[in-house]
């Protein structure tokens, strides 16, 4: 029994650390590679000797998929294929080969510098790992092997994150990575076709929510910042270097542009200077309004957004204005120059430049810092989000917020409902949680078991789900044969099994369907009659001729559709169905009726003999 | 050789076919051999397949007459017997399609043919053509019944033809051609009565989707051509709603559309469960789910439909907006109800805290449906989605939809504000119209209208102005929102200072709307103190017209506010209702009499007797006939200038004495010009005179002009009246001329053109065309003696005046023609000059408004605007924002242009056929081009001063 079989290595019912292993059809293929952000030791990779103890991965794995570049999907690559030892196929989008090293090089930055770790993957095996990337398009089916062949679809998140179709012969896998079914300000959402794959891998992260709106956020965003601004207080955005800063900066800059503000935007430069240049070269991965009006104007070329000016940081504080006299009725920029709005990594205010920026500004009621994602317990971010106003820093000093500090989500995955809608919208036979939390998945499960009715599993790390797959085999039909029967049915019915006659050869491992004729020929063989032949008795005292008279009208008056004769000696045909009468030489009273059909008549022939068993109406004299 | 043969071709089919052709068509006179001849000609020429292709379409390129076309058919299908190559054949059986419509021709005589080659054709490609030639002679042929089944029957039986083209186009005939009324098919002649919609419907399960769709559109087609469809359909639709191509889905999704408006009220049961609902509100539920679906087309098209169901029930409309939001299995409010939960409770924070929006209540597993069949958040998707097109589809449907059900209308506010902060400004601009055609059933919350007024900073003027115009009808429920509204909009005003007008404009209908919350905020807004007197503000500022145009529009209905005004208030108020008369209403002023009787509103006669002044003053004139032509004279003049001051006093009436006094004016021009003693002088002695005839002539036929295209709402009578009096006004032109002129020749060119005008003209005088055979016969100058004494006698027409009728004019609001400072650009370079102008009652204004330029050395141009230009604020308003293009050669020192707007016209564009003008390809022509151009605005002097390039 063909099967399909999957173990997840990674974010089986947890987040990060995705690493899934499918075989489909004799081929394994590798889904993602990623760290997990939770661990520091062993445990934050995934454990490839699960794959094979002794031989080699590339013998045993057909190609590796990574979906996007987060580091949770990508992290462990060049350990993976430089460490480990792995030389096949690695296949990515482009934006992600292009952003993807960049990454991993902050992450081994990171690791290696700042925490010191030995023995970790180093800058030449980064460069060594992105050799193997074999790069796809949207859209674009890429043979790995004569069987074997991936297709990438768009997936929203981030700037190149993709869902992957793995197809051998008829037997298809999908594997979602992150995707995003809402639009947001520099993506598009994500979409498949009806592929109906056998199984659909999806993450889960957002199994138990369903999202409101994003409008309202974008507006509460754009007024707080618009706000806080116009009283001429600074705001300090904390993002991470990809994927909501750009979507943020496009907010803003649109802004900007639709009120015509003059006030500065900041960006702290660096990693996402470079990603940035990488944003403004993948155009076509973006949203609609950024792929149109990209003739007139690439969007990330942004107009209102500056790199990071020191100076600004330390720029005490508000300005008064001094009140505007009737000579001067445009504000010079400089006058305003103290408010402005400043984008710095990381996200979560635990380190770097805009822990320190926070510091500066924190003391003042005018400014306002803007948290736009979730933050790990223990670091700054946490505090202040849970209402912290007073903070120790390192080396006993006490910080006093006085600034405000807003929470604004912005979320790049798939809510229940949009998870449903992409289930719906690929028609697989089954499904698979990945990514997500037990206890959300588990609701998730029920609800796609019982609103689509289809299976769903939810392995856990290191589980195996195998699934029974039953494999289409392609079978050859004759033109002429086709047409044939086809003519016989006279109205269309598409999608209704319908019977057909013909021959099946199986040769050199192929099938074909010919017609009988066709058959015998090719095959050099004679064709042989079978003949069905039975009587029936019939209580008639007449002669013979009589009651073969008395047959045919009969039978004509009960088969009006067929083709009834009467041969001149004295038999009866229907169709090719030969009916003869004769007299036992025992019982004049009864009478033998001989019937005899070939094989392909055979269902005509035992009807005409069910129906001659009945008897012959009596003769109205 | 070859030459010699191809004559011999030639001569021998002359002889051959050309009598025939006589015979075929008795009144064809043929100088060249016909059309046919040559076709057939070339074709035998033609030695291989592609030769003959491209004779044959060389031949289509010219049309055919009606005459001819038999012919041309007759050689056709000889050649089609004849021809092997399946390409040449298509060409000839869409050829045959092609000539069959042409006009005049009764395509019934090929039928019999046409079929007859169907039914030996093999090639798939050229039989879906030749139904298509089918198709084209049955649609030429609507009345005659027994053809229309004969199609049908051959449709039907090539219906299970192996290729898609071919049943598509079976399909298509089905659609367009099965028989409307069952029961008369099976009365006739014992044919077997076709259910054309059961064989249609079979095909819904065909297995090409093209096949599929062209049976759903089929089905649709029977329903615009009246047939109705049973109800049995819906089922099948229902069914290919899940169907995997798109345009399937798309024509599924009209076709439940249609279905639902034909049988809103039957009952359709649940699958799986007892229940049963309106077969409108299944429908309703379905296309909502559409919105949802996977293509782009598909969720416009549903978008787009969702609008139109208005008889959907109120419960199921409200599902749309609804999603219920859950965090972790816990129950959420969404941002809208927290907001207005906020504000009902008082509060005015905005959940800025994080965990503000902390799910509350727990979920109940079993009852949350993750996928709801139903209409559950339709909108909500629509709204959100990827494609504007999607989302514009959307803000049109919540229109549509709003605007028949108020309860509706007050639940979608939220979304729709939410749209005012799309990305695509075509989107924000939808939205905010959108909600002023709602508007009446609404009324904004604070935080609502917060969000609305934030958008006034947008940096698009369209969005800005249309946001004025929401505000002009909007209801606000609160004096701070009043007060909110004021300060942004001055805040708008300072930024952007050419809003100016349009700002004013939005305050007189917001105080007007909104006495009683504007009365509490008087004080404040004035700046006045109890004890003591305060600065007197700046008459000039802008910002505080602003404030008393709304003060003052609130304090009309509002007797009790002016007492809150100080001296300089009152002093303000007279001068603004001088300078600005048509934003400061007239008010009822304690103890000001003297300041407002200047205006004071009895002196404004009332709507009804203006009215019945004007009707009389018009009668008066009719009495005219009766008249001495001094009389008449002094008659006409009065009552002109009663009509003129008439109209600038009653704005409403203005148009219709205008018009009226317009009219009067030719008739006096005309009654002076023909009054002159020297009419019979003899030519020579006559030359002095003609000035003041032919210059009466001329302005006669400017104003005829004027009449004829400024003013909208004219009717056929009136143009007809108009007509009238260009043509005597034509006629005097004729005589002066003839008059003035020696030698025949000129005039001979001008009578002709002249009796060619009053043959188009049928309707003119009875008497003049009782005497059209004498003029056809008579000379030039028999034909003036004739005209002479008929214009004499000619009679003044009653002109009846119209319902409606409304002058068109323009203003151009900018260049201001102001400024000191010329616009300079180096010579042989453009300058662009942007113009901004309103237009009023200006009808298809992308056509007739042109720009004129005039440079100080007489040079004119005429720009013709972009019809994107042209915005359309509301009705019978435009607005013209473009950019002109200026340019000349150096001059010395800086000089001023005129710019002003022209109302092109062409009286031939109004006649539907113009006789000298046959030949029929001129005639798309002419339609375009532009007769004459009237000014309509006043002329704007700009400063322009073109440098001498630097080397």
């Amino acid at each position: 029994m063909p099967e399909i079989r999957v173990t997840p290595l990674g974010a089986g019912q947890d987040v990060g650390r995705s690493c899934i292993l499918v075989s489909i059809a004799g081929k394994n293929v590798m889904l993602d590679c990623g760290m997990h952000m939770g661990f520091n030791d062993d445990r934050r990779f995934p454990d490839f000797s699960y794959i094979t103890q002794n031989g080699r991965l590339t013998d045993f794995l057909d190609c590796v998929i990574i979906s996007h570049f987060h580091l949770d999907h990508c992290g462990a690559l060049p350990y993976f294929s430089e460490m480990v030892g792995y030389d096949g196929p690695i296949y990515m989008t482009h934006p992600t080969q292009a952003i993807c090293p960049i990454l991993l090089e902050d992450y081994r930055k990171i690791a290696v510098d700042k925490k010191g770790e030995a023995n970790f993957f180093t800058s030449q095996m980064i460069k060594d790992c992105m050799k193997k990337v074999v790069a796809v398009h949207l859209h674009q089916t890429v043979q790995v092997d004569d069987e074997l062949e991936i297709k990438a679809y768009y997936a929203g998140h981030v700037l190149g994150a993709a869902m992957f179709q793995i197809k051998v012969g008829s037997e298809s896998v999908v594997y979602t990575g992150d995707y995003n079914m809402t639009p947001d300000r520099h993506l598009g959402a994500a979409w498949i076709d009806k592929c109906r794959p056998n199984l659909l891998i999806t993450e889960s992260t957002y199994a138990t929510t369903i999202r409101d709106s994003k409008r309202c956020r974008e507006r509460d965003f754009l007024k707080k910042v618009h706000e806080t601004v116009e009283r001429g207080g600074k705001v300090l955005i904390p993002v991470f270097a990809l994927g909501r800063a750009q979507e943020l900066c496009i907010l803003l800059e649109t802004f900007w542009e639709r009120m015509n503000l003059k006030v500065p935007i900041y960006f702290s430069t660096g990693l996402t200077e470079k990603a940035n240049h990488y944003y403004k070269l993948f155009i076509p991965w973006t949203n609609q309004k950024i792929r149109k009006t990209f003739v007139q104007r690439n969007m990330f070329e942004f107009k209102h957004i500056k790199a990071f000016d020191r100076a600004f940081a330390d720029n005490p504080g508000p300005m008064v204005r001094p009140a505007a006299g009737p000579a001067s009725t445009s504000t010079p920029v400089g006058l305003l120059s103290s408010a402005g709005v400043v984008f710095a990594t990381p996200g979560m205010l635990h380190a770097g430049q805009s822990l320190q920026i926070f510091r500066k500004w924190a003391g003042n009621e005018k400014n306002m810092v803007i948290m736009p994602g979730y933050c790990v317990q223990g670091t700054v971010g946490h505090k202040i989000l849970s209402g912290q106003r007073k903070l120790e820093m390192e080396g006993r000093q006490v910080l006093e917020v006085k600034m405000q500090v807003e929470y604004m989500s912005f979320s790049a995955h798939a809510d229940a409902k949009g998870i449903m809608q992409l289930v719906g919208q690929a028609e697989p036979e089954s499904v698979l949680l990945v990514h997500g939390e037990a206890k959300k998945m588990e609701f998730l499960k029920q609800k796609i078991e019982q609103e689509l009715r289809v299976n769903c599993y939810m392995p856990a790390n290191g589980e195996t789900v195998t699934l029974p797959t039953s494999p289409s085999i392609p079978v050859g039909i004759s033109l002429g044969l086709l047409k044939r029967e086809m003519a016989q049915g006279l109205l269309p019915e598409a999608k209704k099994p319908r019977l057909l006659h013909g021959t099946l050869i199986m040769k050199d491992s192929n099938f074909r369907l010919v017609s009988s004729e066709q058959a015998l020929k090719e095959l050099g063989l004679a064709e042989h009659q079978l003949r069905f032949t039975c009587r029936v008795h019939l209580h008639d005292t007449r002669k013979e001729q009589e009651t073969a008279l008395r047959v045919y009208s009969h039978l004509k008056s009960v088969l009006k559709d067929h083709c009834v004769q009467h041969l001149p000696d004295g038999s009866v045909t229907v169709e090719s169905v030969l009916l003869q009468a004769a007299a036992p030489s025992e019982d004049p009273g009864t009478k033998v009726l001989l019937v005899s059909w070939t094989y392909q008549d055979e269902e005509l022939g035992s009807f005409l003999t069910s129906l001659l068993k009945k008897g012959l109406p009596q003769a109205p004299s | 050789m070859a030459a010699h043969l191809k004559k011999r071709v030639y001569e021998e089919f002359t002889k051959v076919v050309q009598p025939q052709e006589e015979i075929a068509t008795k009144k064809l006179r043929l100088t060249k051999p016909s059309k046919s001849a040559a076709l057939h000609i070339d074709l035998c020429k033609a030695t291989s397949p592609a030769d003959a292709l491209q004779y044959l379409l060389q031949f289509a390129r010219k049309p055919v007459e009606a005459e001819s076309v038999e012919g041309v058919v007759r050689i056709l299908l000889e050649h089609y017997y004849k021809e092997n190559d399946p390409s040449v054949r298509l060409k000839i059986a869409s050829l045959l399609g092609l000539l069959s419509k042409t006009a005049g021709f009764s395509p019934d005589c090929i039928m019999d043919d046409a079929i007859n080659i169907l039914q030996n054709e093999k090639s798939h490609q050229v039989l879906a053509q030749l139904l298509d030639t089918l198709l084209a002679i049955g649609t030429k042929l609507p009345e005659n019944q027994a053809i229309q089944m004969r199609l049908v029957d051959v449709a039907c039986k090539h219906l299970t033809d192996t290729s898609h083209g071919v049943r598509n186009k079976c399909l298509q005939l089905l659609g367009n051609l099965g028989s409307l009324e069952k029961s008369v098919t099976k009365d006739a002649e014992g044919l077997a009565a076709r259910d054309v919609q059961k064989i249609i419907g079979d095909y819904f399960s065909d297995q090409d989707p093209r096949v599929r769709t062209a049976a759903i559109k089929a089905m649709l087609q029977l329903h615009e051509r009246g047939l109705k469809l049973h109800q049995t359909i819906y089922n099948q639709a229902c069914k290919l709603l899940s169907d995997d191509y798109e345009q399937v889905r798309s024509a599924a999704v009209q076709l439940i559309w249609v279905v639902s408006q034909l049988y809103p009220e039957s009952i359709v049961p649940i699958p799986s469960s007892n229940e049963e609902i309106r077969l409108v509100d299944d429908a309703f539920g379905k296309i909502c789910h559409m919105v949802s679906d996977g293509s782009w087309v598909v969720r416009v098209q549903a978008a787009k439909l969702l609008g139109s169901m208005e008889q959907v029930s109120s419960h199921f409309l409200e599902q749309t907006l609804d999603k219920k939001l859950m965090s972790d299995l816990r129950r959420k409010r969404t941002a809208h109800e927290r907001a207005k939960e906020l504000y009902s409770s008082g509060e005015f924070s905005s959940g800025r805290k994080w965990g503000d929006d902390a799910p509350k209540e727990e979920v109940d597993t079993g009852a949350v449906n993750l996928i709801e069949s139903g209409a559950c958040g339709a909108f909500v998707h629509g709204l959100e989605d990827e494609m504007y097109e999607v989302r514009i589809a959307a803000v049109e449907a919540l229109c549509m939809l709003a605007q028949s059900s108020p309860s509706f209308a007050e639940k979608c506010l939220d979304f729709l504000v939410d749209m005012f902060n799309d990305e695509i400004e075509e989107v924000r601009l939808q939205s905010i119209h959108t909600m002023r055609k709602i508007s009446n059933n609404i009324t904004l919350r604070e935080d609502q209208l917060d969000t609305v007024l934030a958008v006034l900073e947008d940096s698009s003027r369209d969005i800005r102005e249309a946001l004025h115009e929401l505000l002009c009808c909007t209801n606000v429920s609160t004096k701070e929102g009043i007060h909110l509204a004021l300060v942004e909009l001055l805040k708008n005003l300072t930024k952007y200072p050419t809003d100016r007008d349009s700002i004013w404009k939005c305050l007189k209908f917001l105080g007007s709307r909104h006495p009683t919350l504007v009365l509490p905020l008087v004080p404040e807004l004035l700046s006045t103190h109890p004890f003591f007197d305060t600065a007197e503000p700046d008459m000039d500022d802008p910002a505080y017209i602003a404030v008393l145009v709304l003060i003052f529009n609130a304090a009309k209905t509002c007797p009790t506010m002016p007492a809150l005004f100080s001296d300089h208030t009152f002093r303000h108020y007279a001068y603004l209702r001088d300078s600005l008369s048509h934003l400061v209403p007239a008010l009822r002023l304690p103890g000001r009499k003297l300041v407002s009787s200047a205006v004071s509103p009895s002196i404004i006669p009332q709507e009804d007797p203006s009215q019945q002044f004007l009707q009389q003053s018009l009668e008066r004139v009719y009495s005219l006939q009766h008249l001495d032509p001094q009389g008449a004279q002094e008659l006409l003049e009065f009552t002109i200038r009663d009509l003129q001051r008439l109209g600038e006093l009653q704005s409403e009436l203005a148009g219709v004495a205008d018009f009226s006094a317009t009219y009067l004016r030719c008739q006096l021009l005309l009654i002076k010009a023909l009054q002159e003693k020297l009419w019979n002088v003899a030519a020579p002695l006559y030359l002095k005179q003609s000035d003041l005839a032919s210059a009466a002539a001329k302005q006669i036929m400017e104003e005829t002009y004027k009449m004829e295209f400024m003013y909208s709402g004219v009717e056929n009578k009136q143009v007809v009246i108009i007509h009238h009096m260009r043509l005597q006004a034509k006629a005097l032109q004729l005589i002066v001329t003839a008059r003035t002129t020696r030698g025949l020749d000129p005039l001979f060119g001008m009578c002709e053109k002249f009796l060619q005008e009053v043959d188009f003209f049928q309707s003119f005088v009875d008497k003049l065309l009782d005497l059209m055979p004498r003029l056809m016969t008579s000379k030039p100058a028999e034909v003036v003696k004739i005209l002479q004494t008929m214009l004499r006698q000619s009679a003044f027409l009653h002109l009846p005046l119209p319902e409606q009728i409304h002058k068109a004019s323009a203003t151009i609001i900018e260049p201001a023609g102001e400024s000191d400072n010329p616009l300079r650009f180096t010579s042989g370079l453009v300058v662009a000059l942007d113009v901004d102008a309103t237009l009023e009652h200006v009808q298809d204004p992308q056509n007739t408004v042109k720009v004129q330029v005039l440079y100080p050395d007489g040079q004119a141009q005429m720009i013709h605007p972009k019809p994107a230009d042209f915005r359309n604020p509301g009705p019978g308003r435009h607005r013209l924002i473009t950019q002109v293009y200026l340019s000349h050669t150096a001059w010395t020192e800086a000089c001023q242009v005129e710019v002003r707007l022209l109302l092109a016209y062409n009286s031939s564009a109004r006649i539907p056929k113009c006789p000298w003008m046959e030949g029929g390809e001129m005639s798309p022509q002419v339609e375009t081009s532009i007769e004459g151009t009237i000014p309509f605005s006043k002329p704007v002097k700009v400063y322009i001063m073109p440098k001498p390039a630097r080397r």
